[in-house]
């Protein structure tokens, strides 16, 4: 009990802290200042009314939908003597991991710009700003030689790294048992067996609505649709983060869907977050990175050759170029297990007071990363709100899919938890894909690496990623994988080599997410 | 109809001939019996000429109505078009109510068209009440955007009219007569492209009119981005989204050729602006599809051996307005993309569903919302009107 009290009040003081800094504060403090005008507010009672005034004014929802993001995005404090990196990952082996994993990343970047003799970044000259300025809104039909640019890495090189990873102070022995675990990730890592997904994901149960299933046997589906969007209606009259949170565990309807993950994510669009997006358009206009150009190949290579995302192309530079020179991501990496990697003023080589962060951001892009973007064209065609979107979606969600760590939602959690549930419900299927060599995490990791963006169709993709913030995790993804696998296991039965077994999981656009979910979690036997 | 259904195309693609072969019919050549012959505009007008004489027999069905062209000639089209408004006007229909500038409440939705040379007094009268808008020059009997170009003065239509007297590979061709349309220039974009709709409408019978309508349209993308600016007025791949015309733009792509289904674009309009406007869209479009084959019924030979499917060009302003641009009688069965296969096919599926089926088309029994969802995509949908 009174750990729990010191935990608590630990918490608050961090989100106090948090807060203090944001401009939330200063406009909470500006409004209270301004209400003392206000006849109603009396000196004797001076707090409460303030208090009172706030709640009517709609200042105490924005208070708290700002503390429930907090709660939402930073892991719970861990004991105050534990060092600052057990926030980013608890596990040693994990962190050395990571470690090497940048390191090699790096050098790969660093021998590009060595081949192709190019500067990390350089000022552009004033008559290249203003032709960028020019066809800002056009960047697509620029046809820049980048046929020399690679991918710094693929899923799959990731994927190697994962497989390789081990627990130094785990025997593993020789002697199979039934807890022998035969897939490819060989790390003991806790994870969620169907009754405790079945107790975590209640709200996707057989007996409950569901938006993006057309068959409920309980409720005619426009019954329940009609009233589920009468409730979205409410819950965005009420701009209440956690009850849009809850809400659209059942799905959101696709006229709400943009309005509500702004809410959930806490992104209101006020002027001065407008400003902050053309402060890094700047940024991107006066300093040439060579980060931009794998941007740039990774969405040619992957959005503008995409049936449903080919038409965002230009709104995914502006998004992406942006977001590399966005400094305000650095605070993410106090929860994640990755570091920003470091470069140095030239002839500095190593001296700490030269160092800075490269790309600004300290993300750097690999094959894919654009499709976290795509998706989102769709709700938000205003940039710099598409901006915003994608930023908080980020931190919160999809750095953890890129980054190896012991989190539940990190990809080797989800990697073991996909194999898991596929080893523990669907055996045969599990060991006759493995004695053909088709171990199904070689074929399953590319989707969840990205979320499943650009395998499913979009509309799926969006009930799907729906979940993703209404339960704030992303075990979702393993779940689904391993539904597929489920899904087409008469087909993957017959196969006898890798290739074909590719073959048949190789297009997903024509399946139904929340069927598929459902079944798996509900209606196998356990 | 005793045995397999036999038939003949003189239109090689594999999309018709695959579903034919699909459904266990036989292949006959045009000199044989045949039930079912898919041909093309050319051939048609051959089978229905006086001088052929052709009678087709009770188990003949082909894929025109002997005078399509009403409907699919750019001139005829919006000729029936004006004359159907006038008749509900002077019938004294509700449909035909004005606004107070004169302007047809529910039965504007084709863009402001003349006739050239015919009418060219009248569109100068026009051109000079609002002379900064652009207007468009098509021929009327070509198709895939051959030979339209765009003008912003009256002088660059006095040297065309110039042009074509003079001009010597013009003259077996000068009597041709070409439409002038206002340019819709403030197209709705979508990641700040131009594109228009392409929808498929069969038609089985237009007295009683019985319509279909393909539930897996697409939308055509321009390759660049769009820019309302005159300077750009000679680049067609700016303004026109024939993929005919963007295919040979050096950004065309083959993996997708531009296209996005019609669900693509329902669901980024219900999701950017709302259930209601995008509903009313879709609504708009049914209503113009079903208003343009009323517009013709009266004066289509409705021959009952005969069926047809049209390509319907719509585009969309910004204020979510529809415009019907043009109908095509022979829509392109290339598929030119893998999307494009699933999209054609399944469309050749669908009409066989369609024809097979005998669906009554109700008076008086509005569109519903259902007309258009896409949930049970793949089949046709009884078009009713209004």
């Amino acid at each position: 009990m009174l750990q729990e009290e010191s935990d608590l009040s630990l918490i608050i003081a961090q989100i106090v802290q948090k807060l203090k800094g944001s401009n939330l504060y200063s406009q909470l403090e500006r409004q209270a200042w301004a209400s003392l005008q206000r006849p109603e507010i009396k000196l004797e009672s001076l707090k409460e009314d303030i208090k009172e005034f706030f709640k009517i004014s709609g200042w105490e929802k924005k208070l708290q939908n700002a503390v429930y993001s907090e709660l939402s995005v930073f892991p719970l404090p861990s004991h105050p003597a534990a060092p600052p990196e057990h926030l980013k990952e608890p596990l040693v082996y994990m962190r050395k991991a990571q470690g090497s994993w940048e390191k090699r990343i790096l050098k790969s970047l660093n021998s590009m710009c060595t081949e192709l003799s190019i500067p990390l970044a350089r000022k552009r000259p004033v008559g290249e700003q203003k032709e960028l300025l020019n066809k800002w809104n056009e960047m697509g039909t620029d046809e820049p030689d980048l046929s020399l640019f690679r991918p710094v890495y693929a899923p799959k090189d990731f994927l190697e790294v994962l497989i390789n990873l081990r627990n130094p102070n785990y025997e593993n022995g020789d002697s199979l048992s039934f807890r022998t675990h035969l897939g490819l990730i060989q790390v003991p890592l806790k994870v969620k067996d169907i009754p405790e997904l079945k107790e975590c994901f209640v709200e996707l149960g057989l007996n409950i609505g569901q938006l993006g299933i057309d068959d409920s046997t309980q409720v005619p589906p426009e019954l329940f649709e009609n009233e589920h969007v009468r409730i979205g209606q409410k819950v965005l009259a009420e701009q209440d983060s956690a009850a849009a949170q809850q809400y659209i565990r059942q799905g959101s309807p696709t006229a709400l869907r943009a309005e509500l993950w702004a809410l959930i994510l806490n992104i209101s669009s006020q002027p001065e977050d407008v400003l902050y997006y053309e402060q890094l358009k700047t940024n991107v206009i006066q300093h040439d990175l060579l980060v931009d150009s794998l941007i740039y190949k990774d969405v040619k290579l992957t959005a503008s050759n995409d049936d449903y995302y080919f038409v965002f192309e230009d709104y995914l530079y502006q998004v992406l170029l942006c977001f590399s020179r966005d400094t305000s991501v650095l605070s993410h990496f106090a929860f994640n297990s990755a570091s920003p990697p470091k470069s140095y003023i030239r002839g500095k080589l190593g001296l700490e007071e030269y160092a800075v962060f490269y790309p600004p951001n300290g993300v750097i892009p690999f094959h894919g990363f654009s499709m976290y973007v795509a998706p989102l064209c769709f709700l938000y065609h205003e940039p710099s709100k598409l901006y915003q979107i994608f930023r908080e979606m980020y931190v919160r969600f999809f750095f953890r899919l890129h980054s190896i760590s012991s989190h539940p939602s990190g990809i080797v959690s989800l990697c073991l938890l996909f194999e898991t549930l596929l080893q523990t419900y669907l055996p045969q299927l599990f060991y006759h894909l493995r004695e053909i060599g088709a171990q199904p995490l070689r074929i399953s990791f590319k989707w969840m690496v990205r979320a499943f963006s650009g395998y499913l169709a979009t509309d799926q993709l969006l009930l799907l990623w729906d979940r993703i913030l209404g339960y704030n995790s992303l075990e979702i993804l393993a779940v689904l994988a391993a539904a597929v696998f489920a899904f087409r296991a008469v087909n993957l039965m017959e196969v006898t080599s890798l290739a074909a077994a590719e073959a048949v999981l190789a297009d997903l656009s024509t399946l139904k997410v929340m069927p598929l979910l459902q079944i798996f979690l509900f209606a196998t036997v356990t | 109809m005793a045995g397999k259904v036999k038939w003949v195309t003189d239109i090689e693609k594999s999309v018709l001939i695959n579903n034919f072969e699909k459904r266990g019919w036989v292949q006959v050549t045009e000199n044989e019996d045949w039930n079912f012959y898919w041909m093309s505009v050319q051939t048609i007008r051959n089978v229905f000429s006086v001088e052929a004489g052709y009678r087709l027999s009770d188990d003949q069905i082909v894929n025109h109505f002997p005078n399509h062209y009403e409907l699919t000639r750019k001139d005829l089209m919006v000729k029936n078009i004006k004359r159907y408004r006038k008749e509900l006007e002077k019938e004294g229909s509700p449909l035909a109510e004005k606004d107070e500038n004169g302007k047809y409440l529910y039965l504007d939705f084709v863009p402001v068209t003349y006739m050239l040379p015919a009418d060219y007094n009248l569109f100068v009268e026009e051109f000079r009440k609002s002379p900064s808008s652009t207007w468009i020059m098509k021929p009327c009997g070509k198709a895939q955007g051959k030979g339209i170009f765009l003008i912003n003065k009256l002088s660059q239509i006095k040297k065309w009219s110039r042009d074509s007297k003079t001009s010597s590979f013009v003259s077996q061709s000068n009597k041709e007569a070409y439409v002038i349309s206002l340019y819709i220039n403030n197209p709705l974009l979508i990641g700040g492209r131009k594109f228009d709709l392409r929808l498929y409408v069969l038609v089985s019978t237009y007295r009683p009119l019985r319509c279909y309508m393909y539930k897996l349209g697409f939308c055509r993308f321009c390759t660049v981005k769009y820019t309302p600016s005159t300077s750009e007025l000679d680049n067609m791949f700016v303004h026109l989204t024939n993929v005919a015309i963007q295919k040979h733009g050096e950004d065309y792509n083959h993996i997708h050729g531009g296209k996005w289904t019609v669900s693509n674009l329902r669901l980024y309009l219900e999701s950017t602006r709302g259930k209601e406007v995008t509903s009313k869209l879709f609504d708009d479009i049914h209503w113009i599809i079903v208003q343009s084959l009323k517009a013709v019924a009266p004066v289509m030979n409705n021959d009952k051996h005969c069926f047809e499917c049209y390509g319907y060009d719509i585009i969309i302003d910004d204020k979510l307005k529809p415009w019907l641009i043009e109908v095509n009688a022979s829509p392109s069965l290339t598929s030119s993309t893998a999307n494009d296969r699933i999209l054609k096919y399944d469309e050749e599926l669908a009409q066989g569903d369609g024809a097979d089926r005998e669906l009554r088309s109700r008076q008086g029994q509005s569109l519903g919302p259902r007309a258009g969802r896409s949930r049970d995509s793949g089949r046709t949908v009884l078009t009713t009107w209004k």
